[in-house]
């Protein structure tokens, strides 16, 4: 009560003070009062807000009309109509069968001919007998067989890592990896010309991204010094700035193989860390296979994180991430496709084992294969009006149209009901269309290939359109000559030279 | 009326204990308080859901239960920093200069309180996922830092793989199949659907999988959560408006993500909610710019996973037709499981499934293999094999792993010849009906559909969790136990997923167990009457005293 109620000595100063004050100050305070009262009983300002009755209401849900969920594409769209026309029936191994007709196969990425491997095959069947087909449920909830726990360590041993942890699919590998480290208002620094699970990573992320030019180390740096004289000046937020690079050990859309010596000068320098995707380089760079850090020879401990895909040279599924335990481990509660999916079907895990069985056993299979990624380097380098992308040891070699030096150099009469076409279906991208009449040119002659696809409008940066050859280690000399012979011929043909 | 419906409602309100009304964290409604949409009665009157109250003792000794493992945690991280106590788990190292790569407070839960019960995790098992499993033995020396594993092994009863129809198997029909296509196909297709990896069994499947689904055309991704987060980008974009059900799985919320999109969430399964905020957005467009959205997507799943809870996809069908929105069907817990053609949701409801405009739905669970699809009109579907992600990213589908959803739902489909398909639905169904009916019996507090194939048992404390786990195991019986954050905080429960491999004999040796073990653990919570209903559709709702 004392306190809600002034004692009476209270009362008698407040009285004194009214009796003693200057009478502006009454006034004054008297205005302050009305004032008050006014504000209170005044109308609140309204900025025309609009309330809407049930009838208005019912009226716009019925006026709205929603775009259609997606875009008309027709039947004989362009990319359906190839799909369609050009089925493989069985193994895609290096002949295969496309509509009835044996063709030797340049397009899957059989870089060690793992996919024809008959030993491969009765791994997976083996486990097929003691494991079914699917895993029926993700890793924590009795997903995990033995078989998987096997490949994890072989992995790791392998790549000579502390730990590696499995995906069930290549593409989610990298894209889980990214996020799982990489939170909003982290930096990352990323190549322009990164393939497209490492750029959904990026958007999952949500940090600041940061592209440089592709393979560009100034560039690099200057965005690294950029970074540096931002974090000078709130020194508090770079205190808690995480920064991460993430590059690819063999870029899939160009081909050439990232300067690592450099980037990992520039690690250290900047304090970043480090991300490669080997999913190109895994199983195909270095003396033994294990990438991009063995073809440079440095140290795994060099790098944070590796991941890769067990799609391409592995000639399996799923992918994995390997590196020091204490970054790894961290992907077995944070990885969100490790974590939320099914695990890889035990057969492939299998499969896969086997793989690096033949892998580990066979000694001179990656000197074989850079020595004919080289000579079909070469080949493909001679052919007039195209251009070969990638370092030479790589086992995709991106062909592209040369710049052409005159208008002559393209049959103009081809061009004209390619775009036609292709201005249908690709907007601006009627090379493509172009490329596509060689691919058929060499399909009739008994050589399967394929356009590398992107997104055209998802893509952060669109490489050249190019035909993508994958080297196969099993294509004999006679092989090569001739799949040669036809790509050239068919370039030749399709271009309008002789 | 359901008698597990009305008449529940009654005495429980009597006792003046409001038994499920409405779940104050996760908005379930239950035991028939969804009569507000009274006008649509056919489906109601067979539907039966239950999301009972917890107990009021239960979360107060829940939440001091966290209490005393945080101050714990934070006690024993006091005396690891100063040294006290040794670091038995793999830290970070201290390099100079770099910012850590995770913050201490992040891995607090981890360290301290899921390494208390993580044997309960990650168990690895060395045989096919079937009704059986032999669960490898591991030891830890060090409590939960480290685990090695022993030679033994140790078979006991699977009620924890998504295995609903059984399909999980090492012989049989499917195997025999996959093992040709193995030895024809190899076990990779080698680039992409649009780089030369489209194979004739691809093909054949996507078929196959859009006949089954009663669609114009599908198509298949090699991975479930891929389909979700490599297709929804597809679908729509900014300026689009996503309506998304708070407990959707973690692959739709990443692919709303990427879409770019507006993702606003509505209460699980609350149709009122939905209908409010579909109404809003409708009327009042972007927000700012008050333009109208290009397009609004519903997402919803068949069956959650956690909560064992289905769709209510009559009146989100009605909201549809209403709003103009259009739906996107994540069934990866339903196809297969349910419906009485195994056909999921849409067909336990009796829907034409030509009125979803997008339906999921994963191969893992019901087809004992993995992948997903995406069914819908041939627009949909051209649209999609031109620019999905997965269409132009990454390698189809392996061929063995085509080959056993080809062989599983063409017996699903009775295409064998065989009414195996069939008998093997009606056999889920059944084992669902009984095994749920028998625990609310046992009384414990059981969440979900009486016809959804995934029973969560609320257990509520971690340590109750944990302990549950083990000494299912310990008696043959192996199950999943989860917690926070994949449920609300004090709502930790085991999980049990039904299989039509599972015999009435097992569905009554794993009762017991549970049984057994409930009464040891004291987690018989539940005070709503028990529900009655019968195994037999036609029955269902008839008593069975």
């Amino acid at each position: 009560m004392m306190a809600i109620i002034p004692a009476t000595w209270d009362m008698y100063d407040m009285l004194q003070a009214v009796i003693q004050a200057p009478t502006y100050h009454l006034i004054f305070e008297a205005l302050l009062i009305i004032l008050i009262v006014k504000l209170v009983f005044s109308k609140a300002y309204a900025p025309d807000k609009t309330i809407l009755t049930e009838k208005e209401k019912d009226e716009l849900i019925e006026e709205w009309k929603p775009e259609p969920l997606v875009p008309d594409t027709p039947d004989d769209h362009p990319l359906l109509r190839s799909m369609e026309n050009n089925i493989i029936t069985g193994r895609p191994d290096k002949i295969m069968t496309i509509n009835g007709k044996s063709v030797i196969n340049m397009a899957s990425m059989n870089f060690l001919g793992m996919l024809g491997d008959e030993s491969i095959e009765v791994a997976a069947q083996k486990a097929l007998s003691k494991y079914g087909v699917g895993s029926c449920g993700p890793r924590g909830f009795y997903g995990t067989m033995d078989v998987h726990l096997e490949l994890e360590d072989r992995l790791a041993k392998f790549m000579q890592a502390e730990e590696a942890i499995l995906y069930s699919y290549g593409f989610a590998t990298i894209a889980s990896a990214i996020p799982a480290y990489s939170k909003r208002g982290d930096v990352i620094f990323v190549d322009e010309g990164v393939c497209f699970a490492i750029q959904k990573g990026l958007v999952a992320s949500r940090s600041v991204i940061k592209y440089f030019k592709h393979n560009d180390m100034a560039d690099l740096e200057r965005l690294c010094l950029e970074q540096q004289k931002e974090d000078k000046k709130l020194p508090k937020k770079a205190k808690v700035t995480r920064r991460f690079l993430v590059v690819e050990g063999l870029y899939a859309k160009h081909g050439d193989i990232c300067p690592l010596p450099k980037l990992v000068e520039l690690k250290w320098k900047y304090k970043l860390r480090i991300f490669i995707e080997e999913s190109f380089s895994f199983g195909v760079l270095g003396d033994n296979g294990r990438g991009v850090t063995e073809h440079f020879n440095i140290k795994l401990d060099e790098v944070d994180l590796v991941a890769a895909c067990l799609e391409n040279a592995v000639g399996g599924a799923g992918g994995f991430c390997c590196g020091k335990k204490y970054i790894v481990d961290h992907q077995r509660l944070s990885g969100l496709g490790y974590c939320f999916s099914a695990s890889l079907p035990p057969m492939l895990a299998s499969g896969a084992i086997q793989s690096l069985n033949i892998i580990e056993n066979d000694q001179s299979l990656f000197s074989r294969l850079h020595q004919k990624s080289e000579k079909i380097h070469k080949e493909l380098s001679k052919i007039e009006g195209m251009r070969v992308m990638g370092d030479k040891v790589a086992p995709i070699k991106h062909l592209s149209l040369a710049e052409p030096s005159d208008d002559r150099s393209l049959d103009n009469r081809t061009i004209e009901k390619i775009t036609q076409e292709a201005s249908q279906a690709f907007g601006a991208l009627a090379i493509l269309i172009l490329l596509w009449e060689c691919l058929n040119f060499a399909m009739e002659r008994g050589l399967a290939l394929t356009p590398a696809r992107y997104l055209e409008h998802e893509e952060h940066q669109l490489p050249p359109p190019s035909i993508r050859i994958a080297v196969n280690v099993k294509l004999t000399e006679d092989e090569i000559a001739k799949c040669m012979d036809i790509i050239a011929d068919s370039c030749h043909a399709v271009l309008g030279k002789s | 009326m359901a008698p597990g419906g009305e008449v529940n409602l009654e005495t429980v309100n009597t006792n003046g204990k409001i038994n499920g009304k409405v779940h104050y964290s996760n908005g379930h409604k239950t035991n028939g308080t969804h009569h507000k949409y009274g006008h649509d009665l056919d489906w109601r009157s067979s539907w039966w859901e239950s999301f009972e109250e917890t107990p009021l003792y239960a979360a107060v000794w829940t939440y001091l239960g966290y209490g005393l493992l945080v101050l714990v945690g934070h006690i024993r991280d006091f005396m690891r920093n100063i040294g006290i106590e040794s670091q038995k788990s793999c830290t970070e190292p201290k390099l100079p200069g770099f910012v850590p790569l995770y913050q201490s407070w992040e891995s607090f839960y981890t360290r301290n309180l899921y390494r208390r019960i993580r044997d309960c995790w990650n168990r690895p098992i060395c045989s096919v996922a079937g009704e059986y499993m032999d669960v490898m033995e591991r030891k830890t020396y060090d409590n939960g830092w480290n685990f090695e594993l022993t030679d033994k092994s140790q078979r006991v009863m699977n009620f924890g793989s998504y295995n609903y129809l059984g399909f999980s198997e090492n012989k049989g029909p499917c195997k025999d199949a996959v093992e040709i296509v193995t030895s024809q196909y190899g076990i990779t297709s080698g680039g992409s659907r649009q780089e030369l990896g489209y194979l004739d069994i691809h093909k054949e499947l996507d078929d196959l999988v859009a006949q089954y689904l009663g669609v114009e055309a599908a198509m298949t991704v090699p991975m479930g959560f891929a389909t979700n987060s490599m297709n929804m980008p597809c679908l729509v974009s900014k300026g689009c408006l996503i309506f998304s059900d708070e407990l959707n799985h973690a692959s739709l919320v990443l692919g709303s993500r990427l879409t770019g999109a507006t993702i606003k969430t509505y209460k699980h399964n609350d149709m009122e909610d939905l209908e409010k905020k579909l109404k809003q957005a409708v009327v009042h467009g972007q927000p700012r710019t008050h333009r109208p959205w290009k397009k609004i997507l519903i997402v919803v799943e068949g069956v959650w996973s956690m909560e064992g809870s289905v769709v209510c996809l009559p009146e989100v069908l009605r909201l549809k037709k209403k709003y103009k929105a259009y739906i996107y069907l994540d069934e990866a817990h339903s196809i297969g499981a349910m419906g009485p053609r195994g056909r999921g949701v849409v067909d336990y409801f009796g829907i034409d499934p030509r009125d979803i405009d997008i339906m999921m739905g994963t191969f893992t669970k019901s087809f004992g293999s993995a992948g997903g699809y995406i069914g819908g009109t041939r627009k949909l579907i051209n649209h999609l094999r031109c620019n999905s992600h997965a269409a132009v990213y990454s390698p189809s589908m392996p061929p063995p792993v085509a080959q056993q959803i080809i062989s599983s739902m063409k017996i699903i489909m009775g295409k064998d010849g065989t009414g195996e398909g069939l008998r093997r639905v009606q056999q889920l169904k059944t084992n669902i009906r009984y095994f749920r009916r028998r625990l609310h019996e046992l009384g414990y507090i059981i969440y979900g559909n009486r016809d959804s194939p995934v029973v969560p048992l609320l257990i509520y404390y971690p340590a109750r969790a944990g302990c549950f786990s083990r000494e299912c195991l310990k008696r043959g019986l192996g199950t999943v136990v989860v917690g926070f954050p994949a449920t609300p905080i004090i709502e930790s429960r085991a999980r049990f997923c039904l299989s039509a491999a599972h015999t009435r004999e097992m569905v009554d040796k794993a009762l017991d167990i549970i049984d057994e073990v409930g009464t040891l653990l004291k987690l018989k919570y539940s005070r709503m009457e028990v529900p009655q209903w019968c195994e037999d559709d036609k029955n269902a709702n008839v008593p069975i005293h």
